[in-house]
């Protein structure tokens, strides 16, 4: 944690260039920083993909496993999501059980991905109420620079983009592998964009420094047909109603932008 | 609860006879506990809160106290008979993120500055859940809050709206929330037109969005009404209480 006399110098130096519409390193107020997808890295998982949004870096790898779907949906796969604040991301991250923060970050992912049914999850059941796949997404940061949100579920859609299920047969309830893989069931493309508020105003894609004064926080996920499947708000400040109709609209555009950088169309 | 076959009737009223744009009755304590410094009591639908804060007081362990502000701590739990099916009493990850926006949407109601080096704890059980739980918590813990004493800017207060059958709707349910199609509960400082707090998850195209913020807020704003209300009930007793 930065010490609060910093970050108050920081601040202000942060607010007074805000106030200019400029930021410390040069973007404009709804620029992101240099975006890098790198897809299909980690070869033992059944899907994967880094993101680089600037220094952030965040790894994602997807495995599928065989288990029991959920008894109020028993005819679709399972999703799960989860996040690891690894502690050679940052400083500030502590091994153990995942914090507040970590949760956070798993279930705001999890929601984008959930809400705008982004996985076809009613083609992953195998045996209904007894046996369907289901898809583990694990959130890994490997360095904290900021905006892990949006990397995080960039990393998320383009880890899904290659996940692949082996191919199989059923013989008396037994699941026999076959050769050859096929694709995971993908639908829809839901692209997180984050703002930061300081000195009442909305930035896009904040980096550390700019987390670390920013009064409040806001992500809004956008799905391929431009509605808005999840939102997120977080931080001790707060947004007027102005402030969170703008977002909405400027997240559109962005979303549309950087929804290019995983899908082809 | 099974999935009933309409949400809507033919007359565009809901499952409990509500109007679209219908709050559920609504029913507020202030001071309810003898132990905590401020707590509160509301009933909202079928949902049962109940809130308490503990503080300003000394910070435990000491390394989280701030030198030039307060500490505001925040649990959300479920009691493990207030749905259906038992819940485990551990807090869930669902509870720990509650319990984080929760906090977070209360925040910026409190001059935390007022009270360095201390915490103030603020408490949320919910009693019995039908859908809207982080919202009444909220509303809850803003009179607890009031009743301790704790000075603020506004009151907190929030509402949810929603989407179902293609109708955006008030106040949603459990089983409204669990098959409809969309669900923005919204936590805001009516005086001061502050959203602190903004959660969707669903599908609602931009305008549908604006004005699903539009209907909450009226909602919140209803629901102010009833917690100055509540709270002007608890001085007056004070008040009565001492002149005896």
């Amino acid at each position: 944690m930065i010490s609060s006399i910093v970050s108050k110098v920081k601040q202000k130096q942060i607010a007074q260039l805000v106030a200019n519409r400029k930021r410390i390193d040069g973007r404009g107020l709804t620029d992101y920083r240099e975006i890098k997808v790198e897809a299909g890295i980690i070869e033992r998982a059944e899907g994967s993909a880094r993101v680089l949004l600037g220094k952030t870096q965040v790894l994602v790898g997807v495995k599928i496993d065989i288990g029991e779907p959920f008894s109020d949906i028993p005819d679709q796969g399972v999703l799960t999501v989860n996040a690891e604040l690894v502690p050679l991301a940052s400083p500030t991250f502590e091994p153990g059980p995942p914090d507040e923060n970590s949760i956070e970050l798993a279930r705001v992912v999890d929601r984008g991905i959930r809400e705008s049914k982004a996985i076809g999850l009613e083609d992953l059941c195998i045996t209904p109420g007894k046996k369907v796949f289901v898809v583990f997404i694990d959130v890994y940061v490997l360095n904290h620079d900021g905006n892990l949100i949006d990397a995080s579920a960039l990393a998320a859609l383009a880890a899904l983009l290659n996940t692949k299920i082996y191919n199989y047969e059923l013989k008396d309830d037994e699941i026999i592998r076959k050769p050859g893989y096929k694709p995971l069931p993908i639908r829809n493309y839901p692209i997180a964009i984050t703002f930061g508020k300081i000195n009442n105003q909305l930035i896009v894609d904040p980096w550390l420094e700019e987390e670390q004064v920013m009064d409040a926080r806001l992500t809004m996920t956008i799905d391929k047909e431009g509605n808005i499947c999840s939102i997120q708000k977080g931080g001790s400040g707060y947004f007027t109603t102005q402030q969170i109709l703008e977002a909405a609209k400027i997240a559109k555009e962005r979303a549309t932008e950087l929804r290019k950088l995983v899908v082809e169309t | 609860m099974s999935k009933p076959e309409k949400l809507l009737d033919k007359k565009g009223l809901r499952l409990d006879g509500r109007k679209l744009d219908e709050l559920r009755p609504i029913k507020m304590e202030v001071g309810v506990l003898s132990n905590a410094d401020g707590s509160a009591y509301l009933e909202q639908g079928k949902n049962k809160v109940l809130a308490a804060v503990y503080g300003p007081k000394e910070v435990h362990p000491k390394h989280l106290a701030l030198a030039d502000r307060a500490i505001l701590r925040c649990r959300y739990h479920m009691a493990p008979f207030s749905v259906e099916e038992r819940k485990s009493p551990a807090p869930s990850r669902r509870e720990i993120e509650l319990s984080k926006v929760i906090r977070e949407a209360l925040e910026p109601a409190v001059f935390l500055e007022y009270y360095p080096r201390t915490a103030i704890d603020v408490f949320i059980e919910i009693l019995q859940a039908d859908g809207g739980t982080r919202c009444a918590g909220i509303t809850t813990a803003a009179l607890a809050l009031a009743d301790a004493g704790v000075p603020m800017r506004d009151l907190v207060v929030a509402c949810a709206a929603g989407k179902i059958e293609g109708k955006l709707v008030l106040d949603l349910m459990d089983l409204e929330d669990k098959y409809g199609e969309a669900d923005v509960p919204l936590a805001m400082m009516p005086g001061i037109n502050a959203v602190t707090l903004l959660q969707m998850d669903g599908s609602l195209t931009l305008e549908e969005f604006q004005n699903a913020v539009k209907m909450a807020m009226e909602g919140c704003k209803q629901i102010y009404e009833e917690q100055k209300k509540a709270l002007r009930a608890r001085y007056i007793a004070i008040k009565e209480a001492i002149n005896e």
